[in-house]
């Protein structure tokens, strides 16, 4: 049996609008071979946990550009652990300064990519790091 | 004397402008056959107003200088309102925090975390009253970018006017209150577009009877632009979303020359000089024809767009951030170069963070040096006659009106919106971009090409993650101390309203000033109008 393609939620957790980021990586992953679902705007950590085990994805990309990253992204990987997704690699995105992705990244986040960063380097991380659970 | 030759001089290379236009490489007098001079361009201050709203330009007026502001508790944006007065700001221009923007107080759930990180905080008259410290409000003129939750903090602004002693009708300012393009880019919203037109009529209404100095709209082509769209998409959907208001205002029986002249634009300036200066005149000339010829209007000052313009933040990279400044000091003198009549310049910065002071300052500069020492300010529409920008003008115009005759076939901007139609055109248009700076196609200065191997951090501002805890225990103080049962009667007058026909300034303003907050009565447009959800468009 073909092992079934490698599910991503992209997810926009906060209030901010601004979702072209979100977008353009949504659209670079599908064509880059895997499966996407995307959440829309203004999601609270608890619904994208849900949508999480709804969907039975692989990994969340969280997309944010409010400051309220070391606030959310904790939040979101606490509940996707406390439903037990374990192995949901999560990864991040937005306008978020060095010293705080480290920190992030100590907290569980597999990678975070800043203003700048190329969508092929974003597919080749995903294929790289994302498996399939 | 016959048009130049058209020869690409490297055939392999596409030579376009940042929104992947094609341009020719040399244009001459073929390239303006149209150019009857009193129809197409008139003098600056005529009509259509190709050259400028106005006849002496910057020598009459020059551009207000005016930089976005907010961040933190009402104290801490109010010192840098007070530091950039100081320092030559000719009005103030008020940045929210995203709870603010959205209709939630400091103290609901969905501000978790978000409490004075974007803007500043605002949730009742009391942090709009502490904003405005030492601020008479017949002193300035304000800009107050807010949307969805618009009436309820102007309202507050026309509150705490009140409260200085300063009549209304000496209250001069403009409110973003641009929902359509928040459906299409943006993205803050609280109720769907029908209702949310309904609301700003109101407020077009109330401002044209009660504050004539308020332009109670500001059309905003700007987040069209940072979404990802064209110059020609951003200046289409711009103007459809003004001639929808427009519509919309003159179908509740407004006499279109009793608000049309107090309507305001907001366009982006990005980096492609000539396509930019292109669209702020054709953009004029449109607007111009529009007013005049479909809607009917007489007084010049209803065919006249006036604009505000701030640099592309889209523009502005993480890497090697001092590059930045020149970035903005391009983008600002085009739109000067464009006539643009008020002018925010973006910080080195931003796209680490808010801008600190030292950056606010550079680029508050940059428009004092393109002000004092360029001398451009001495001619009005210098490009005027440009074989190149009278052309790409030309150019800008038909495809935009293209896009605006479909837009009308699809039954205006609301059905269009409904559709998704704007919304995928931006995505589509984002997504190409991305591809051609991935690619290598287009070459972003320090992100795709002439990469340094350390950058060298800049001292960035940091907002103290303890604001949001000051911020919300001062608010239920606040709502603690206020008579309940005045705040029950006057958030029914609200909804009575708003389930009405009556306007709903007069009742948003009687409850602001009872206590009532931006979360209690953005509840109640939840409420009878229902609330939008993110369809997802990818």
């Amino acid at each position: 049996m073909a092992e079934r393609p490698i599910r991503i939620l992209i997810a926009k957790p906060g209030l901010d609008g601004h979702d072209r980021g979100a977008k353009i990586i949504a659209r670079a992953l599908r064509d880059g071979g895997f499966e996407v679902i995307y959440t829309g705007l203004h999601q609270t950590p608890e619904m994208i946990a849900e949508a999480a085990v709804q969907e039975d994805v692989d990994a969340v990309g969280l997309s944010i550009l409010s400051g309220a990253h070391m606030t959310l992204i904790p939040a979101v990987i606490d509940l996707l652990r406390k439903k037990g997704l374990d192995d949901v690699a999560v990864f991040g995105g937005g306008i978020i300064p060095e010293e705080d992705a480290a920190d992030l990244k100590k907290a569980g986040v597999s990678e975070i990519f800043t203003p700048g960063a190329s969508t092929q380097d974003i597919v080749a991380w995903a294929r790289e790091h994302i498996r399939n659970n | 004397m016959t048009a130049p030759a058209r020869k690409a001089a490297v055939p392999e290379r596409r030579f376009t402008t940042v929104s992947d236009m094609e341009v020719e490489p040399c244009y001459g007098p073929a390239d303006v056959v149209d150019a009857d001079y009193a129809t197409q361009l008139g003098d600056p201050g005529e009509y259509p107003y190709t050259r400028g709203a106005y006849p002496s330009m910057y020598r009459g007026k020059l551009w207000t200088m005016r930089q976005f502001a907010g961040f933190g508790t009402p104290e801490d944006t109010n010192r840098r309102f007070h530091f950039l007065l100081e320092q030559g700001q000719m009005g103030l221009s008020t940045a929210f925090d995203m709870p603010t923007l959205m209709g939630y107080d400091a103290d609901h759930p969905r501000a978790l975390g978000e409490v004075g990180r974007e803007g500043v905080a605002v949730s009742s008259l009391d942090d709009m009253e502490i904003l405005f410290a030492g601020i008479r409000l017949d002193q300035v003129t304000t800009s107050m970018t807010v949307n969805c939750s618009a009436s309820i903090l102007l309202a507050m602004y026309f509150a705490l006017a009140e409260k200085q002693g300063v009549p209304l009708e000496r209250v001069g300012g403009t409110i973003q209150n641009d929902m359509l393009k928040e459906f299409i880019a943006q993205n803050e919203w609280i109720s769907p577009p029908r209702p949310s037109v309904r609301v700003i009529v109101d407020m077009i209404d109330y401002c044209a009877k009660h504050a004539p100095r308020w332009h109670p709209v500001s059309i905003s082509g700007y987040h069209i632009r940072e979404a990802g769209s064209t110059a020609v998409q951003e200046l289409a959907f711009t103007l459809a979303d003004g001639l929808a208001y427009v519509q919309a205002a003159v179908e509740r029986g407004l006499d279109v020359d009793s608000f049309a002249p107090r309507l305001s634009f907001f366009f982006n300036v990005h980096n492609d000089f000539l396509e930019e200066i292109a669209k702020f005149r054709a953009a004029r000339r449109m607007w111009a024809r529009f007013m005049r010829e479909r809607f009917g209007a007489v007084n010049p000052r209803s065919w006249q767009l006036r604009t505000h313009a701030q640099t592309a933040g889209c523009s502005l990279t993480a890497q090697q951030p001092l590059n930045n400044i020149a970035r903005v000091a391009i983008q600002a003198l085009a739109a000067v170069l464009g006539g643009t009549n008020s002018l925010h310049t973006n910080s080195m910065d931003e796209t680490l963070a808010l801008p600190s002071e030292p950056a606010v300052l550079a680029a508050l500069r940059t428009q004092q040096i393109i002000a004092e020492e360029t001398g451009v300010i001495n001619v009005a529409d210098p490009f005027g006659g440009s074989y190149a920008v009278e052309a790409l003008t030309d150019r800008v115009e038909r495809e935009a009106l293209a896009y605006i005759d479909k837009i009308d076939a699809m039954g205006g901007m609301v059905a269009a919106i409904e559709e998704g139609f704007p919304q995928r055109e931006i995505a589509e248009a984002s997504y190409h971009f991305q591809r051609q700076i991935d690619r290598g196609e287009k070459i972003m200065v320090g992100v795709n090409d002439y990469l340094v191997d350390e950058e060298q951090p800049l001292e960035l501002l940091r907002i103290p993650l303890d604001v949001e805890r000051r911020q919300v225990e001062r608010l239920r103080a606040y709502k603690a101390a206020r008579p309940a049962a005045t705040v029950e009667t006057r958030l029914r007058a609200v909804r009575d309203a708003a389930a009405g026909d009556a306007n709903l300034m007069p009742p948003i303003m009687a409850a602001v000033q009872a206590g009532c907050t931006v979360g209690e009565i953005s509840d109640v447009f939840r409420a009878v109008f229902g609330e939008y959800r993110d369809p997802a468009w990818m």
